[in-house]
């Protein structure tokens, strides 16, 4: 099974894992849709959590995967406070367009 | 006797803080007896130096304390009593006391009596300072304190606006000279490395030439500010707005005479200077001359005594001038008692008349004010030169020491006494004979002053009699005075003789007296009194106003500063420097509402910025 991890060249995993964080990056900056804008946000983090792994493999380092659950765990608990935000938004604007969204300002 | 000089100035430094701060709280009677009782003191307690050091010329010396220590330059508050500075002192505290005393009956009736007194203390402290010194800075300090105390005093009825500017016009003309002082110093340090009198005079012979010549005329520039000689003598004419007692105190007797008390003081350094004693002998004689011609065509009482002055110091410098400073010494000190009694005599003239000072409206006085006539003609005796008033032996031994010198200056001199018998006796006359000119009024309520300010008169008279008898002419071998200084100016060199003294001493009386009898008969004619301004031509015109100095000085400095300063002000001040600093603000504010765009509250443009802002951040990263 490791060899056939190893069969992959690491570059691939980089690839791969820039292209998802980019597609992140950039739906949570062209995206209205506050849920779209979270899902992006967790393409993102697991973008880095495969870097991570993959990372942990080629080293033979267990420390990163210790990392990624960290991160999962963290990403979950954000995705709960940031879904709950969002459904108190919907109540009070019928809406989940961030563009509504100008009140942080007051 | 070392530890009572600081006490010498610190009493009336004294009076100075009691009368300034509780003054009012006191009574006029407490205040006018404390500001002259400390004044008084501080006289007892010269008299005790003056007596030590007749004994023993050795200079008295005493340092307080390390006053400034800045690198290499290291200033004591220490204070130097020799034979010179305690003359001096016994000047400023012996007329200071009379003229404190005579202020009590002269101010009383005035709202500020105890600011004046106050004011008068703080001059005496100052020029007790000025004299009292042992180095240039110390002098300085008293020197601007008397400046301070002079603009004060000029300026005590602050509230006409012609005193007012008399006064800054005092101040500001001293300042002029007073940089020239300033300079002096500093370039004294720079060549001897210090400024006490000690060091600076005994070295006098290691620095070259051209240095000090420079520092000799720069110190004569200070003189020449506040000794009122050309071209920075138009104050002290102006100066006379201060109340009579200022005018004789600080405008006739003393501070106006630092000015020659610092050329005596240096005189090591002018020794070595015979350029600037040149230039200080010809400033002196056309000052003396100028003022005179200038005395002749004035009509207030107060103005004519103050050209006088400015004529007197004049004199003074010429003696000077030609390094006969013990002679400079001599008349500096019979015309502190003179110039002081005629002043104070004016001062009870104006009293009486209330408050007039034009001669024109005065006449015949010497009916109704007796004491007041027969000192004043004792002062205006002694400032003639006649025998043997004080002004004669002062002004003969001058005369002699300057014909020594150069036989054209002496009889360039000898004209401006001339004039000077002439204008003081056309004065004279208009005021004391003749018929009464003034309003009926007036002619009502002429009084004799009261004896609070007669005494000091009569004191002031009794000196101006007698002072000249203290250096009798040199062929009488009795020169008490010229002994007195003999350690301190060395010994003073006669190569005169007995008959050419004789001469020059009877051309002078015989133009004093036959000058003196002719404008007494010629101005006690009716129709010589002189005519209101608007009916004056030619000559008395010209010398009525002042040969026009005021308005060329006007013309010349003034409006060109002025139409300087409107420059600056339109074009660098409000233009430029007001540009800029709101320039910036502008700026500021415009970046701030520029930015302030950003803050927009919504959430997409923040997560947009913040994106942006990390992948500017990386980028950055990855090209550095």
């Amino acid at each position: 099974m490791l060899q056939s991890i190893h069969s992959i060249p690491i570059e691939y995993y980089l690839i791969l894992s820039s292209v998802l964080f980019s597609i992140g990056v950039l739906g949570v900056m062209i995206r209205r849709n506050a849920i779209v804008v979270l899902m992006c946000i967790e393409l993102m983090l697991n973008a880095i959590n495969l870097l991570l792994v993959a990372f942990s493999t080629y080293l033979g380092d267990g420390h990163g995967q210790v990392f990624v659950f960290f991160i999962m765990v963290v990403a979950a608990a954000e995705a709960t406070i940031g879904l709950s935000i969002l459904v108190l938004i919907y109540r009070n604007t019928k809406g989940v367009d961030i563009h509504q969204l100008d009140h942080l300002k007051h | 006797m070392q530890q009572i000089i600081p006490l010498i100035p610190a009493l009336p430094l004294l009076g100075f803080l009691l009368n300034g701060l509780v003054g009012k709280k006191m009574g006029k009677n407490v205040v006018g007896a404390l500001g002259t009782s400390v004044v008084a003191a501080s006289f007892l307690l010269t008299i005790g130096l003056f007596a030590t050091l007749l004994g023993n010329p050795e200079p008295l010396q005493n340092n307080l304390f390390t006053w400034l220590q800045v690198g290499s330059l290291q200033v004591e508050f220490g204070f130097l009593v020799d034979r010179l500075s305690v003359w001096m002192m016994l000047i400023i505290t012996g007329v200071g006391t009379l003229i404190h005393l005579y202020s009590i009956g002269y101010m009383h009736e005035d709202e500020g009596f105890h600011k004046f007194f106050a004011y008068l203390n703080l001059f005496i402290f100052s020029m007790l300072l000025l004299v009292m010194g042992n180095n240039f800075l110390m002098m300085f300090f008293g020197w601007e304190g008397v400046g301070l105390c002079s603009y004060l005093l000029i300026g005590f009825w602050y509230t006409k606006r012609d005193y007012a500017d008399a006064a800054r016009k005092a101040f500001i003309m001293n300042r002029i000279g007073d940089l020239g002082l300033l300079l002096g110093i500093f370039l004294i340090f720079q060549q001897f490395g210090s400024i006490a009198y000690a060091d600076v005079f005994e070295n006098a012979g290691l620095v070259d030439t051209a240095s000090i010549g420079l520092i000799t005329l720069l110190l004569f520039v200070g003189a020449m500010g506040k000794s009122a000689q050309i071209p920075l003598y138009t104050w002290l004419p102006d100066a006379m707005a201060g109340p009579t007692p200022v005018s004789a105190l600080i405008h006739a007797a003393t501070m106006v005479t630092a000015g020659v008390y610092l050329v005596v003081r240096a005189s090591a350094l002018y020794e070595l200077a015979p350029e600037t004693l040149a230039v200080i002998a010809w400033i002196g004689l056309a000052t003396s001359i100028f003022a005179a011609l200038i005395g002749l065509g004035q009509n207030d009482i107060k103005k004519v005594l103050a050209y006088s002055t400015v004529s007197q110091l004049g004199l003074m410098f010429v003696a000077a001038g030609v390094g006969a400073y013990g002679s400079a010494m001599f008349h500096l000190t019979t015309h502190a008692f003179f110039k002081a009694l005629l002043f104070l005599g004016a001062g009870s003239v104006i009293h009486a008349m209330s408050g007039e000072q034009d001669i024109r409206r005065m006449g015949g006085l010497r009916k109704t004010l007796g004491t007041t006539h027969w000192t004043f003609l004792f002062g205006t005796l002694a400032i003639i030169g006649i025998f043997p008033f004080a002004g004669f032996f002062s002004k003969d031994e001058l005369l002699a020491k300057i014909f020594e010198h150069s036989p054209l200056m002496w009889a360039l001199t000898l004209f401006s006494a001339a004039l000077t018998v002439v204008y003081m006796v056309r004065m004279y006359t208009l005021t004391f004979w003749g018929n009464f000119r003034g309003s009926k009024h007036q002619a009502e309520h002429l009084h004799e002053s009261p004896s609070v300010m007669t005494i000091p008169l009569m004191v002031l008279a009794a000196l101006s009699l007698t002072s000249g008898f203290l250096n009798l002419p040199a062929f009488t071998h009795a020169q008490w005075f010229s002994g007195y200084l003999t350690p301190l100016l060395g010994e003073a060199v006669h190569t005169m003789s007995v008959s050419t003294e004789i001469v020059l001493m009877g051309i002078a009386f015989m133009v004093a007296v036959g000058l003196g009898f002719w404008a007494w008969k010629h101005y006690q004619k009716p129709e010589q009194v002189p005519a209101e301004d608007e009916a004056i031509s030619g000559f008395a015109k010209l010398s009525g106003n002042k040969f026009y100095v005021d308005e060329l000085y006007n013309a010349v400095f003034i409006r060109p500063i002025e139409w300087f300063s409107r420059l600056l002000y339109t074009i660098v001040d409000a233009k430029v420097i007001d540009g800029l600093v709101n320039g910036l603000a502008t700026l500021v504010s415009q970046l701030g509402f520029g930015l302030r765009q950003m803050q927009s509250g919504k959430i997409g443009t923040y997560l947009f910025l913040m994106v942006a802002g990390l992948v500017l951040l990386l980028l950055f990263n990855v090209i550095w």
